[in-house]
């Protein structure tokens, strides 16, 4: 940024000017030139130059530095001189406060790394201004963190000490009494073992025995809401949408209960289930059965959207995705598939294990999935695009169920012993070296999830129930119109009706939830096509060149053919310039998922049924990948690429932080 | 060992009393708001087909006229007083609060052909068959007074329009020739010509005040600057302009209605090529007139529908129609923005909402918060095909729906010769010629 020039520092001595006056008369024109030689500028003079490859990333350097400045450590950077006021005061944090450009970084929703499209000068302005907005946006939404008000749990051992050492028991000392009432067991022997499951705000628990033991309470009050005995063998049990209603996969069928405990349904379409998965958003129960079927049902209207025949035998390992609510399928030839309801065959299938599948889980950012199987491995897969494991380890006896915490940890059950681990923070994996805390409990593990917006774990064992302390497991904000824990009985229907309204269509589910807002590029090149075709020409194509004759004999042949030629390898040479810079070929014209506020040109058809390529070009590529591919892969490769031609970009994805905010320099 | 637990105090998410707003704490973390794309769609699908749902457009219809409606005139004073002129030369005064005639006047012999207001809405002009121009105060006479005009000024032929100018005691007549006129005289300033045909309306330009605008029988619009004696510059069309409407934010745009169905939209500086044609009526247009911001304008055409145009589109946004509504005459758009108003054939004048899902009345803030989320969804996803068509769908009567069809069915028949022309000729001889292009015959200076 340029810097008003302070009074004597720059300005050349008054003999030069002195001097240019005395050589020749002065011009009009000339003040303005000696003004800049004068001026801070010591380089070459700025042109204003049209360049056309150049991102206008940075309108005005003035007044967006005003408008949100950033520095790497908060208040660090102060503005260089402070504004005195009348009273001769001294502001000391002049300006808005500075933002982390890490925080900053994690409401963004568009890659600035990426190159904008460059068809029309309209569409492309409207671009920059979208775009600035988003930046502005993600600004005050890391802005807004200051009004979080809690702080995310932790544990520390003293210099040397292990915290996996650290028994349930010392934790519960040490915690205040409101925590440490969080820790129980339940000792229901007789008929363990049983599979839990908490509701999504985090307040309710249910959960079912292999005996027929059924029973939903809020748990935090251990208030006991309904307690049944379904007199069947219970194979799974899952809350639907809210606390009122739940699912449970028995013997033969699936039923749905209330919160009283009364019967509401008996699916009988639904038949030896063995998993249940609810996916909030899309109001889709999906249920794994034993005849190896795949079966979404929609609670919303009471329908079956999709009945999906895996043809790996018998499903007992499933898991969503709930980034993008994927069904993750574990098999036991030792590949995970993952579904979706509008495609008959798997989106993608990865090759995990030698030996079965046990387990499957995959954490709340959709980046990672831990899987563990027969082999005695936990592995965890990086999901973005490469399918490929991050890290590995053999466990002695190997896990049998795995969960995934809302900040990112990971536990494991293997025989009576639960272990966790921990990672970096949010979206990074978990390191699997050292354990972060262990349990012994008193039976088998038989299901495993950590409470939503609590520090705790939820163990289902042979021996009843065992609700962990597991510091820093839990998300310690949450937002109230998404899931409230303290919701009250109004506030509950209203969220209700409003989730309903804006159920989102099973049809949607695809690998990249954000692929609705990118632009279509297969669609829009036949578009174009056939608009080309019925106009009888391209409005959008530029004539050849064709070099004009000169005078007197220079008209050779051959020069026309060497003007021509000059001309098309300055064309070739600015669009490969380009094609280094930006993307690879036929990407260029994917938009950047732009924020909320932004404007998109020519969106993907969002239902299959009318537009054949969709939903996801990814899916119908990962099937034609799939015909091709030989069946010869080893663990970690995937058999179909499961993404668009090119690379979608993940807005999780971790990035360099981007330095080019304007108050940085 | 230092451990610390997660421990809300529920006290700080649960309200005190009963009487108190829950507390709603919020975290923008994106990752706890997932699937913010699909839900963002669904809201905008839901929010297109509310809007489809609550677009009631149609308010009032001010009934009272004993012929056909020929002209309308706002006040520039008052939002609420509007004046028309019918086939009979009556002049009725509306109070649209109250949607009530509050005068009448029976102003002249044969068609009321033009009425305008003046800039301070203190008085008004009316032009007649009967070859005299009037002026009349706004308020009516006093107890026992009689209805006079305050001026009338006996024409030598018959004047089709006037336009009071936006600023001076000036205003201007066409007929056989524009005429400009102080207020104070009866004679008129100047008159200007060029050629010998019947001019059918003037309009003086909102911003550059010197400026008119005029358009004739012979197919030309005109411009004129009211300080020099002689016509600036003249764009002859394909077929005759019934009306023009200058833009009044910008000042060299104006739009003509044409009888070829079309509405064009000129820079005066370029008139060789219009900035944009506007195509969906399906009979001649007969009126336009601008929303005071001067971004849309509504158009009134002889196949009994109004339709609203962005001015930057081809095509319209919107179109009213009744089934009582014949031939629309007349048509304005009101001060505030929000309303529009169009006299027809059958001696009514109807009021409609410029926007015709908009909620009227005081808004709540979270009402408004609630139509400003929506638009922008909307704005969004606009051109998703399932939103696209929702948005876009229009009921029309039949006899426009299959007039559409047919010209269609024309206009692709036209499109499919000119390729084959210029398929079977020699390269370069025969020119794709571009919509904007085909229907401007010339230009004079």
């Amino acid at each position: 940024m340029e810097t008003v020039p302070e009074p004597g520092s720059n300005v050349p001595p008054k003999k030069d000017r002195l001097q240019t006056k005395k050589k020749k008369p002065r011009r009009y024109w000339e003040q303005e030139t000696t003004g800049t030689a004068a001026g801070a500028s010591p380089g070459p003079p700025r042109k204003r130059k049209r360049n056309r490859e150049l991102r206008p990333q940075k309108p005005k350097k003035n007044d967006t530095s005003k408008k949100f400045r950033m520095s790497k450590k908060p208040r660090e950077l102060k503005s260089p001189r402070p504004q005195r006021s009348l009273s001769g005061a001294q502001d000391p944090f002049a300006g808005p406060a500075p933002v982390s450009v890490e925080v900053v970084q994690k409401y963004c929703r568009i890659d600035k790394s990426k190159e904008l499209p460059h068809p029309k000068t309209k569409t492309r302005s409207r671009l920059v201004v979208a775009e600035a907005q988003e930046e502005e946006t993600s600004v005050r939404a890391a802005r807004s963190e200051l009004l979080l008000t809690e702080e995310p749990g932790f544990l520390e051992g003293e210099d040397g000490e292990d915290t996996a050492k650290i028994r349930q028991a010392d934790i519960v000392e040490a915690v205040d009494i409101a925590s440490a009432a969080k820790h129980f067991d339940l000792n229901l022997r007789q008929f363990g073992p049983y599979r839990l499951n908490y509701s999504r705000t985090g307040r309710h628990l249910a959960f079912g025995g292999r005996r027929g033991h059924v029973a939903a309470l809020d748990w935090v009050t251990k208030k006991l809401t309904c307690e049944i005995n379904v007199m069947e063998a219970v194979r799974d049990i899952r809350f639907l949408h809210s606390e009122a209603l739940l699912a449970v996969a028995q013997n033969r069928w699936l039923h749905i209960y209330d919160n009283q405990g009364i019967e509401l349904h008996c699916v009988r379409r639904c038949d030896r289930v063995t998993r249940l998965e609810f996916l909030p958003f899309h109001f889709l129960l999906a249920t794994a059965s034993e005849t190896g079927f795949l079966t979404y049902l929609d609670v919303s209207v009471g329908k079956i959207v999709a009945a999906l025949n895996a043809r790996a035998g018998r499903l007992s390992v499933m898991t969503q995705n709930p980034y993008n609510a994927v069904i993750h399928l574990g098999h036991s030839n030792g590949t995970v598939s993952l579904w979706s309801p509008a495609m008959k065959e798997p989106l993608v299938k990865i090759l995990c294990h030698r030996g079965g599948v046990r387990a499957v889980a995959v954490d709340s950012t959709g980046m990672h999935m831990a899987t563990s199987g027969l082999d005695h491995q936990l592995k965890v897969f990086d999901l973005r695009g490469t399918f490929q494991p991050l890290s590995a380890r053999t466990l002695p006896q190997g896990a049998g169920h795995l969960a995934f915490s809302q900040r990112g940890l990971l536990a494991a059950g293997m025989g009576d012993v639960v272990n966790i681990w921990a990672g970096q923070g949010k979206a990074s994996p978990p390191s699997l070296e050292q354990p972060y805390l262990t349990h012994r409990l008193s039976g088998h593990v038989h299901g495993l999830q950590f409470c939503p917006y609590e520090d705790v774990l939820g163990v289902g064992h042979s021996g009843g129930i065992t609700s962990m302390l597991v510091p820093g497991a839990a998300e310690p904000n949450f937002d109230g119109l998404e899931s409230n824990p303290y919701r009250s009985r109004k506030q509950r229907q209203e969220w209700e009706v409003k989730a309903l309204l804006e159920k989102v269509p099973a049809e949607l589910i695809c690998l990249d939830p954000r692929a609705l807002a990118e632009v279509d590029v297969i669609s829009l090149e036949q578009a174009k096509k056939e608009r080309a075709e019925r106009l009888g020409y391209d409005p959008d194509a530029r004539t050849p060149f064709q070099p004009k004759p000169k005078q007197k004999g220079r008209s050779s042949t051959a020069s026309l053919v060497k003007r021509k030629r000059k001309v098309m390898d300055q064309e070739h040479r600015v669009s490969g310039h380009r094609g280094r810079a930006g993307h690879p070929k036929g990407n260029a014209l994917l938009l950047a998922p732009l924020a909320s506020s932004t404007c998109h040109f020519s969106p993907v058809s969002p239902y299959p049924g009318q537009n054949p390529p969709e939903p996801g070009a990814a899916a119908a590529e990962a099937r034609e990948g799939q015909a091709h591919g030989g069946p010869a892969v080893g663990p970690g490769q995937i058999r179909a690429l499961s993404q668009a031609p090119g690379p979608r970009r993940n807005i999780l994805s971790p990035r360099p932080p981007v330095g080019n905010y304007p108050s940085l320099e | 060992m230092k451990v610390k637990m997660l421990s809300r105090n529920p006290d700080h998410y649960v309200r005190e009393t009963k009487l108190d707003l829950q507390r709603v704490p919020r975290n923008y973390d994106p990752t706890l708001h997932p699937f913010e794309v699909p839900r963002e769609y669904i809201r905008a699908l839901n929010a297109a087909k509310l809007e489809r749902v609550f677009a009631k457009p149609f308010l009032a219809s001010l009934d009272g006229h004993r012929d056909g409606v020929n002209c309308l005139a706002k006040n520039p004073k008052s939002l609420a007083t509007v004046l028309s002129g019918a086939c009979d030369g009556e002049v009725k005064i509306w109070n649209l609060t109250k949607r009530k005639c509050i005068r009448t006047i029976q102003a002249h012999e044969g068609f009321v052909r033009g009425i305008c207001t003046r800039f301070c809405g203190t008085s008004f002009f009316t032009v007649g068959d009967d070859k005299t121009v009037k002026q009349w105060k706004m308020d009516g006479p006093s107890c026992g007074e009689e209805e006079e005009p305050l001026h009338t000024i006996l024409g030598k032929t018959v004047y089709t329009g006037i336009d009071h100018h936006w600023r001076e005691a000036v205003f201007a007549t066409c007929g056989q020739q524009v005429d400009i006129w102080d207020e104070q005289r009866t004679s008129p300033i100047c008159s200007m010509t060029w050629g010998f045909d019947s001019i059918s309306s003037v309009k003086f330009n909102p911003i550059e005040t010197f400026l008119l605008g005029s358009c004739a029988s012979d197919r030309n619009i005109v411009l004129y600057d009211m300080r020099q004696a002689t016509p600036l510059k003249k764009v002859i069309l394909d077929m005759r302009t019934n009306t023009i409407c200058w833009n009044p934010m910008e000042a060299f745009i104006f739009t003509a209605a044409n009888e070829d169905y079309n509405l064009y939209t000129f820079d005066m500086r370029a008139l060789d090529t219009p900035v944009m044609v506007h195509m969906d009526h399906v009979s001649a247009v007969l009126d336009v007139d601008y929303s005071p911001t001067g971004r849309e304008f509504v158009s009134a055409s002889f196949d009994k529908s109004i339709r609203i145009f962005p001015v930057d589109k081809s095509r319209s946004r919107e179109v009213y129609h009744t089934k009582r509504m014949q031939h629309v005459i007349c048509v304005k758009w009101t001060a505030d923005s929000k309303y529009i108003m169009c006299g027809s054939d059958e001696m009514n004048i109807r009021l409609w909402k410029a926007n015709a899902s908009e909620k009227l009345g005081v808004l709540t803030s979270r009402e408004r918060a609630a139509t400003d989320y929506n638009q922008k969804l909307k704005e969004k996803f606009q051109h998703h095909p399932y939103i696209k068509r929702i948005s876009r769908h229009r009921h029309l009567p039949k006899s426009i729906y299959s007039q559409i069809q047919e010209q269609r069915i024309m206009k692709e028949a036209r499109r499919r010769k000119e390729l084959n022309r210029i398929k079977h000729s020699k390269p370069g001889s025969v020119q794709m010629v571009s919509e904007k292009k085909k229907h401007v015959v010339a230009v004079v200076k």
